[in-house]
């Protein structure tokens, strides 16, 4: 893998991340992070529309008028939000239910209009795909830790499965409610902003 | 007291720069300072000390909750006795309150104060004394059979990021202890509120009319538009017995007349603002007079006359000892009465017409904690711009 390419995989997963660094995507962080089966989804939809996203637009980058090339990246991205809310329709209905309007909302997820207009238009189809997945995967990673502690602490489960002995709750201990208010999510997040910004000093603001 | 002292003394070239405890100096200094007063003095510039400093008010605070904690103790008694029916004596009744409210504050005193002195020492400040009066706040607005590892949690959760993230003590913009109390309500509902928690029970059986709804929980709760409030027994209750306080609740906050014997304490001491208690307690008067008058048995609150309003649930504790609170409040003179009116009618507007919280005042100063500083700086900028007016009329 070359030096560009690897940096246009790996920059987004810590340096350049979307929702810690850049702070994109928040609402959807917010909303799909009860549980971690729909944040799983998410990610993964979300991997999905901006990689073939971010290639498609990369092929036609060249012919896009630039005047009209916001519409044509919107046309682009709701044509493979459409189909990913198809196809979990069809083989996951549960979580798509759960997910219900955000799979639609990923259009207006700031990640991918920022990805399109500052990456894929300059740039060939291998490296928009690679900055694809790996601003998909930053993303979600965010998304699934994030995820993990409200599931864990706001209902003692994780992918559905109780974790949380039953003799815990015979001693006293009660599930913490408000890890399922969207407040704890933003809490979380800047618990995670703390870390990373404590481990990588050069991303602190002055 | 001498004696004590010298060891103290004798202890300090360890704390010093190049003794073997040198990290630990906050910690040093915060005992000593806590216990004696330091005879340094400032090596340059002048300086003019004031005897009242942080720790002596937070002192006088919490001098001014005592009353409250003494009645809160013996209530918890007199509450277990009558929902139990068991014959006690006045100092049975004492006994068994302190023993179901005193591991509860000394588990806030040790999870906080824990906090407060490793954040001070990573940051290598001096120990804050901001926690002595959140420490002892915090139990006395809890219900009396909150597990205490719900409240280590909720005070950790508080002191971390209500206070340390923001800079620390005098830097917190939200109330330490109603943080603590928010936190506790929206993370473990069931233990906060309702009718099973307000009353410590024991492992007694119950008299038979026994119910454990505050005067507020029976309000919210009651269908047909009756007010006839009743105590744990279920026989009536009067308005005087809601002003002493014997009656159900989180455990510190049920005694009018003593939170008004600590009013009197920290407004004869100045410190806490008589603007922000006065005008909270017009707001209240105001909004419940307001709700009174447009009484509807669909909000079944707003059938309490204006006064009793004011005895119930928590509103006469967060306004005297919450409100004041001078860090989380106004600064301006102006803007202390525009914050405690607002505090007393939102309090009494959740308190009446949002039917999923019989209780408002945490709420009603969690929300203007956040106004604060807005009002303060609008009342700045109002009075620049009449003072550049007056000039140019002048010139």
């Amino acid at each position: 893998m070359s030096k560009a390419s690897k940096i246009a995989f790996l920059n987004p997963l810590s340096k350049e991340n979307p929702v810690i660094v850049q702070v994109l995507g928040i609402c959807s962080a917010l909303a799909v992070t009860t549980k971690l089966e729909p944040a799983f989804v998410m990610t993964l939809s979300v991997v999905a529309v901006l990689a073939l996203s971010n290639v498609i637009i990369s092929l036609i980058r060249k012919t896009i008028p630039t005047s009209i090339r916001i519409i044509v990246q919107l046309v682009v991205v709701a044509a493979l939000v459409v189909m990913v809310d198809q196809v979990l329709k069809a083989y996951n209905y549960e979580v798509s239910k759960q997910l219900s309007v955000f799979i639609g909302l990923i259009i207006t997820n700031c990640i991918l209009m920022g990805r399109l207009e500052a990456f894929a238009l300059n740039n060939g189809p291998w490296l928009s795909f690679l900055d694809g997945v790996g601003n998909g995967l930053g993303y979600g990673m965010i998304l699934v830790i994030v995820a993990f502690f409200r599931e864990l602490l706001g209902s003692g489960t994780l992918f559905g499965y109780q974790v949380v002995p039953d003799s815990w709750y015979e001693m006293g201990y009660m599930n913490n409610g408000m890890m399922i208010l969207p407040p704890m999510a933003l809490i979380t997040v800047a618990c995670i902003i703390w870390v990373h910004r404590s481990r990588n000093k050069e991303l602190q603001e002055k | 007291m001498k004696s004590l002292k010298r060891k103290i003394d004798a202890l300090k070239p360890h704390f010093e720069k190049g003794g073997k405890l040198e990290k630990l100096h906050s910690v040093y200094d915060g005992f000593y300072t806590f216990l004696f007063t330091p005879n340094e003095t400032s090596s340059s510039g002048v300086h003019i000390h004031d005897a009242n400093d942080s720790k002596r008010t937070m002192i006088t605070v919490v001098i001014a909750l005592i009353p409250c904690l003494l009645f809160g103790i013996y209530n918890i008694g007199y509450q277990h006795a009558m929902a139990t029916g068991a014959d006690m004596a006045f100092l049975q009744m004492i006994w068994y309150g302190l023993l179901k409210a005193l591991p509860q504050i000394v588990v806030a005193y040790a999870v906080g104060l824990g906090i407060e002195f490793i954040a001070a020492q990573i940051r290598g400040h001096e120990i804050q004394e901001g926690f002595l009066v959140s420490g002892i706040l915090i139990p006395m607005i809890c219900p009396i059979d909150t597990p205490l590892w719900m409240i280590a949690v909720a005070v950790a959760f508080a002191v971390i990021f209500a206070k340390e993230v923001f800079g620390g003590t005098g830097y917190n913009f939200l109330n330490i202890a109603l943080v603590t109390r928010a936190f506790l309500f929206f993370a473990y509902p069931s233990k906060m509120s309702g009718d099973g928690v307000f009353v410590s029970l024991g492992d007694a059986a119950t008299v038979d009319a026994y119910s454990g709804a505050t005067p507020l929980g029976q309000i919210a709760s009651s269908t047909d538009g009756g007010v006839q409030l009743l105590n744990v027994a279920g026989e009536p209750l009067t308005f005087w017995d809601t002003f002493i306080g014997l009656i159900p609740g989180s455990w510190g906050e049920t005694s009018t007349l003593f939170i008004l014997v600590g009013a009197a304490i920290l407004l004869l001491t100045g410190i806490a603002s008589w603007r922000i208690m006065t005008s909270a307690v017009v707001g209240g008067l105001v909004m419940s007079a307001v709700a009174h008058y447009f009484a509807t048995p669909l909000y079944p609150a707003t059938l309490i006359d204006p006064v009793q309003q004011l005895c119930l649930g928590g509103f006469a504790f967060a306004v005297v000892f919450m409100a004041t609170d001078p860090v989380t409040a106004c600064r301006t003179n102006v803007g202390k009465y525009i914050y405690g009116f607002m505090i007393g009618v939102m309090a009494i507007v959740i308190r009446c017409y949002n039917t999923g919280y019989p209780e408002g005042a945490m709420l009603a100063v969690l929300l203007m904690n956040c106004f604060a500083p807005l009002i303060d700086y609008c009342v700045v900028e109002v009075n620049i711009r009449r003072r550049l007016a007056r000039t140019k009329a002048n010139v």
